[in-house]
């Protein structure tokens, strides 16, 4: 079903396939420590951005096919069984209805990935053979990641054993809130390890790490230990991702590119579910970081249920009626 | 493009906004913007046009108001003003009217500005009109509370207004919402480039209930502003160039009109090593390519700390390479049109007149655009750094320390606004109080709000506008002052001393009792023809030396309001102490008996201001940011008083000691027909402990003097209460260095301590967002 499948939306979505990975590098706590994060500079800049960037018409409906392009559509709930997955999977290879995608000219549009817990890893992958749809594994006693290290470290090697190409670890937020900087490269330079060829996401859980301060320093701190993708949150936490929080983790990694020439990835997830946010946090990206990281190699929103709203939206960009949401199939 | 190519592309693509409506407004009206005068439109004459300046094409013909159509719209003013004044409520319903209806019009408003400025419809839309429509609400509380919290104060009356064409709503609310909330009525004056959303106001004001005659708009260009000036009002108040405000302060020198003015800058942007580095560069952004530069409080000067300054510079010009420049209508642009081909004259003049340090430019599409440009590597010296450029051009330099990050922020003839960017609260908050501006902002950047006052210090103009602050520019003491007469020295045909051991009489500069650079005394009579002693005749020389002994003080206005406090109570206690000598002296020069009452008043009055030194608090306004603005009262510096003539003694200290218990350090120009006192005086001062240079006292004539002290470029005050007619020739004067006035124009003013204090002190207000 995937023939129609256009060069640019090919398989090649993680960062080993066309660039250099994160190696890291030793971890520099000079640099670290003189890292700066005005909280109310930055919540002024997250806060005009809307009012400032405007995408209309063809350009909306390009850019929220982008935003398909770049979602790691996702299930983490415990009531999670292989019929849900399988049905994510399969709105995952059609994220829009196939006659709204034609009058796009966009045929062949699959979200970036799929996100589950372990145990859904082998089903997920069975679903999306042939795709090219990586399926990505939460992983490291998600959300809280307090379970005992050699496990988190052995539930990594089992996910990369069932298929997953991509593993979303959480950080001990502990080390952070206790500038243990040094603990925390440790653990996530072992975790990079355990992934092998797996690329692996580390997540912030910035709503539990207190200040923005914390968050670009433990942003820096997972870059030099290897992450190959930072990421906000599980999406369990109280406040998960945010646009100044956003603005923090992306100017991270924009120093890290300059001070080192590799690009990592970017994951906000949680709390994304209107087209227009996505919208807006697409040119956040355009305009921090740059053309570059709006590939899949390199962005990827983490959510549930913003798929839905952005099918409203290009339906109605298509009819110029605006739509409801059963039309339009459930994952 | 397809859909799919836009997909692989990622560009924005056009996000127009429309102007149909505003066209319409504009086609329905028959184009032209003209006059509303007491309520009505007219007359209405295409004398010249107004242009969209991203396009050149012609809006609408412009009217320009004649001398005799500022006359008409005056006398409307005048006749409605007194009925206005009446009542606060009333007026606080009017002004919230206008707020609502600006609210329901706002898109209209915006689009008309963008269309007529080429400002980006992102910043007239979020930033100009809503910041024009919370100062009608704002001002309309103070309307409402006026009568309770103002009550020694009234309107002036009829104020003319002449605004700028850089934020034409926006500087129209500034100026008419304050008047008209203090019960003033207006004529205001658009600029010449930017009329059209002052003609949707004035049809607001006939909507909200604005009754006839309370706001007159009369448009035109420059001859319109100068008649304006000339007219038949109370006030004037001026926001633009510095060079036309001192035209205009040379002419209503000596009309007894008020006068605020805003005028321009060039505020230094701090960047301290220890900086969020990407929060200052975007900072920049809202700084210097704001309104394409064209803000009088626009970043302009960069001065960012050594060590940082490549990393810096580099994460700048990437931010600028991101910056898009274009149809100012399109909701995606960052940078629109600059206001008319003039000024990108003028813009790039200036640019390409630069020899020096690196330019840095982004592109900008033909027509009345100019892109944005960074020049670095240049110093003080430079002219860039020096010269208003009024244009999106950021002058950049380094610095070491923070104590020359203060020493080239405040090596400039402006003064208004500055940022400081640290993560250090200790250096913020010590830099801020240090930097020559009115308006500092900590971490941030234009930062404005009805609620905190907005005006400079030095060539920067004086006033304020918004805040508590901003209403003494409307108001004025209830009552009316007496004409003053002059106050003349005896005579004598006699001429024998009254006391046969002479007294050496000198002046008192810089802490010491110094001869009279000229070398000549004039002597002192009693009425009664007996000579009391001989007086310094001091020249514009003595004036130098006590402005340098002024300056070698100026830790004075460090110390605390307790130390000024013990010491003005120590000058207290030691002139009680000779207390019947100086009512004596006071008696024998003025031939009264009010010697006594005299010395007694001085005292009290020295209680009055050490007992104000430690209490005259500033304020925390309640801006809607998390964060607080600090509306600081400093000092104005060094202030030249000619003193009443007729209080020998009471008078100097009346001016005096509310002068430097506020930190200010001063030259007192005794009374001219009766200096003894002043000369005794300094002994007096001589054993309190006030350091030198703080107080310098002279004596001579008044009329010699003043010109002196009015002219001096290091003098930032001058208050005149003398008897001799001299207010026009100092306030002309003033207009060099734009000095703070305070004449009398040949009236016996009775100033309270509040004034007495205002007079005293500038308000800087330092804005401090917070959060972690």
């Amino acid at each position: 079903m995937q023939t129609t499948q256009t060069p640019t939306m090919t398989t090649s979505q993680l960062p080993q396939v066309q660039m250099p990975r994160n190696d890291g590098m030793p971890l520099d706590l000079d640099w670290v420590m003189a890292v700066q994060a005005n909280t109310s500079a930055i919540e002024r800049r997250a806060k005009t951005l809307p009012g400032r960037r405007s995408v209309k018409k063809d350009y909306q409906a390009a850019w929220l096919c982008k935003a398909i392009s770049l979602m790691d559509l996702t299930t983490l709930s415990g009531d999670d069984s292989k019929g849900r997955v399988r049905r994510l999977c399969a709105k995952a290879r059609q994220p829009v209805a196939q006659p709204i995608l034609e009058a796009l000219g966009m045929e062949g549009l699959t979200t970036g990935a799929i996100c589950v817990y372990h145990d859904m890893v082998p089903t997920a992958v069975d679903a999306l053979q042939g795709t090219g749809i990586p399926v990505a594994a939460v992983s490291t006693g998600f959300p809280a990641g307090l379970s005992p290290f050699h496990l988190r470290i052995a539930e990594i090697g089992e996910s990369v054993a069932a298929g997953a190409a991509e593993i979303d670890i959480v950080i001990s937020r502990r080390h952070v809130l206790t500038g243990n900087w040094q603990a925390l490269y440790d653990e996530m330079k072992e975790m990079r390890a355990a992934c092998g060829d797996a690329h692996v996401k580390a997540i912030l859980a910035t709503g539990e790490l207190g200040t923005l301060r914390n968050v670009a320093r433990a942003s820096l701190v997972c870059m030099m230990a290897g992450a190959d993708f930072i990421k906000t949150s599980t999406g369990k936490e109280p406040i998960n991702a945010t646009l100044p929080v956003t603005l923090t983790m992306i100017r991270a990694i924009r120093d890290y590119e300059d001070r080192t020439g590799v690009k990592v990835g970017y994951k906000p997830a949680g709390g994304i579910s209107k087209a227009k946010d996505a919208l807006v946090y697409l040119s956040m990206i355009k305009d921090e970081l740059g053309d570059r990281w709006l590939q899949p190699d390199l962005f990827r929103f983490g959510a549930s249920s913003l798929l839905g709203d952005i099918e409203r939206q290009l339906e109605h960009h298509v009819t110029g009626a605006y739509s409801a949401q059963w039309r339009h199939a459930i994952g | 493009m397809t859909i799919k190519e836009i997909f692989d592309t990622m560009d924005y693509g056009p996000a127009p906004e429309s102007s149909a409506e505003a066209l319409q407004w504009l086609a329905d009206r028959g184009g032209i913007a003209g006059h509303y005068i007491n309520g009505k439109w007219g007359p209405l004459r295409d004398d010249f046009a107004s242009n969209n300046p991203a396009t050149g094409e012609k809006l609408a013909g412009v009217t320009k108001g004649t001398a005799e159509e500022i006359e008409t719209a005056v006398a409307a003013a005048r006749k409605a003003q007194p009925t206005w004044a009446k009542s606060g409520h009333k007026r606080a319903r009017v002004l919230y009217a206008i707020a609502r209806l600006m609210q329901k019009h706002s898109r209209l408003l915006a689009v008309m500005e963008t269309l007529d400025n080429g400002k980006p419809i992102r910043e007239s839309r979020d930033i100009d009109v809503p910041l024009a429509i919370r100062h009608f609400y704002h001002h309309a509380g103070f309307a409402q509370l006026m009568k309770a919290e103002l009550p020694e104060r009234e309107a002036l009356g009829v104020c003319g207004q002449i605004i700028p064409w850089n934020f034409p709503l926006l500087m129209l609310a500034w100026k008419i919402a304050p008047a008209l909330a203090m019960g003033n009525t207006v004529v205001l004056k658009p600029a010449e480039y930017t009329s059209l959303s002052a003609m949707i106001f004035a049809e607001i004001c006939t909507e909200a209930g604005v009754p006839p005659g309370v706001v007159n708009i009369v448009t035109g260009d420059g001859e319109t502003g100068a008649a304006l000036v000339d007219a038949d009002v109370d006030k004037i108040a001026f926001t633009g160039s510095t060079e036309v405000g001192r035209k205009i302060r040379e002419a209503t020198s000596g009309s007894g009109k008020a006068l605020s003015l805003e005028l321009g800058g060039k505020s230094p942007y701090i960047v301290f090593e220890d900086a969020d580095m990407d929060s200052a560069v975007e900072g920049l952004v809202d700084a210097i390519w704001f309104n394409q530069g064209q803000v009088c409080c626009a970043g302009s000067r960069l001065l960012v700390q050594e060590g940082i300054a490549d990393r810096f510079y580099t994460k700048l010009k990437a931010r600028m390479d991101g910056l898009r420049i274009g149809d100012p209508l399109d909701k995606c642009i960052d940078i629109g049109a600059i206001v008319d081909p003039v000024q990108l004259d003028q813009i790039t003049k200036m640019v390409s007149a630069n020899t020096e340090g690196e330019t840095y430019q982004t592109t900008a599409p033909d027509g009345c655009f100019y892109p944005p440009t960074l020049i670095t590597g240049l110093s003080p010296a430079s002219t860039l750094m020096q010269e208003e450029i009024f244009g999106p051009v950021l002058a950049a330099t380094t610095f070491r320390t923070p104590s020359e990050a203060v020493e080239i922020a405040n090596n400039t003839r402006y003064g208004l606004a500055a940022s400081v960017w640290s993560e250090n609260i200790n250096l913020a908050l010590d830099i801020a109080p240090k930097l020559a501006a009115g308006i500092v902002w900590v971490n941030g950047t234009n930062m404005m709000d009805a609620a905190a006052g907005f005006g400079g210090v030095r060539e920067s103009g004086f006033g304020r506008e918004g805040g508590w602050e901003g209403l003494a520019g409307y108001t004025k003491p209830k009552g009316t002052a007496k004409p003053l007469k002059k106050v003349e020295a005896f005579t004598t045909e006699d001429g024998h001393p009254a006391d046969p051991l002479d007294r050496t009489a000198k002046l008192y500069i810089g802490g010491k009792q110094a001869r009279p650079d000229g070398g000549y005394s004039n002597p002192v009579y009693s009425p009664r023809g007996k000579l009391l002693g001989h007086a310094s005749v001091a020249n514009r020389k003595d004036i130098r030396n006590a402005v340098e002994a002024c300056n070698a003080a100026k830790g004075w206005s460090k110390t605390t309001g307790h130390l000024r406090a013990q010491i003005l109570y120590y000058i207290a206690e030691n002139l009680s102490a000779r207390a019947d000598e100086f009512a004596t002296r006071i008696n024998q020069m003025t031939g009264g008996r009010s010697g006594a009452d005299e010395v007694e008043t001085g005292i009290r009055t020295l209680f009055t201001y050490a007992a104000w030194a430690d209490k005259y608090d500033g304020q925390a306004h309640g801006v809607p940011i998390r964060g607080v603005a600090l509306a600081m009262k400093e000092p104005i510096g060094n202030i030249g008083i000619l003193c009443d003539d007729a209080a020998p003694l009471a008078g100097l200290i009346n001016t005096m000691a509310p002068a430097i218990a506020m930190g200010n350090r001063v030259i007192l120009v005794a009374s001219e027909p009766f200096p003894l006192a002043a000369t005794d005086f300094y002994q007096v001062l001589e054993t309190s402990d006030v350091p030198a240079g703080v107080v310098n006292i002279i004596t001579g004539s008044h009329a010699e003097l003043a010109p002196t002290l009015a002219k001096h470029l290091d003098i930032d005050a001058v208050w005149s209460f003398s008897s001799s007619d001299l207010s026009a020739e100092i306030e002309k004067a003033s207009a060099g260095n734009l000095k703070r006035t305070w004449v009398n124009n040949g009236t016996a003013m009775t100033p309270s301590t509040a004034d007495y204090l205002a007079a005293s002190t500038e308000i800087k207000n330092i804005w401090i967002p917070y959060g972690e």
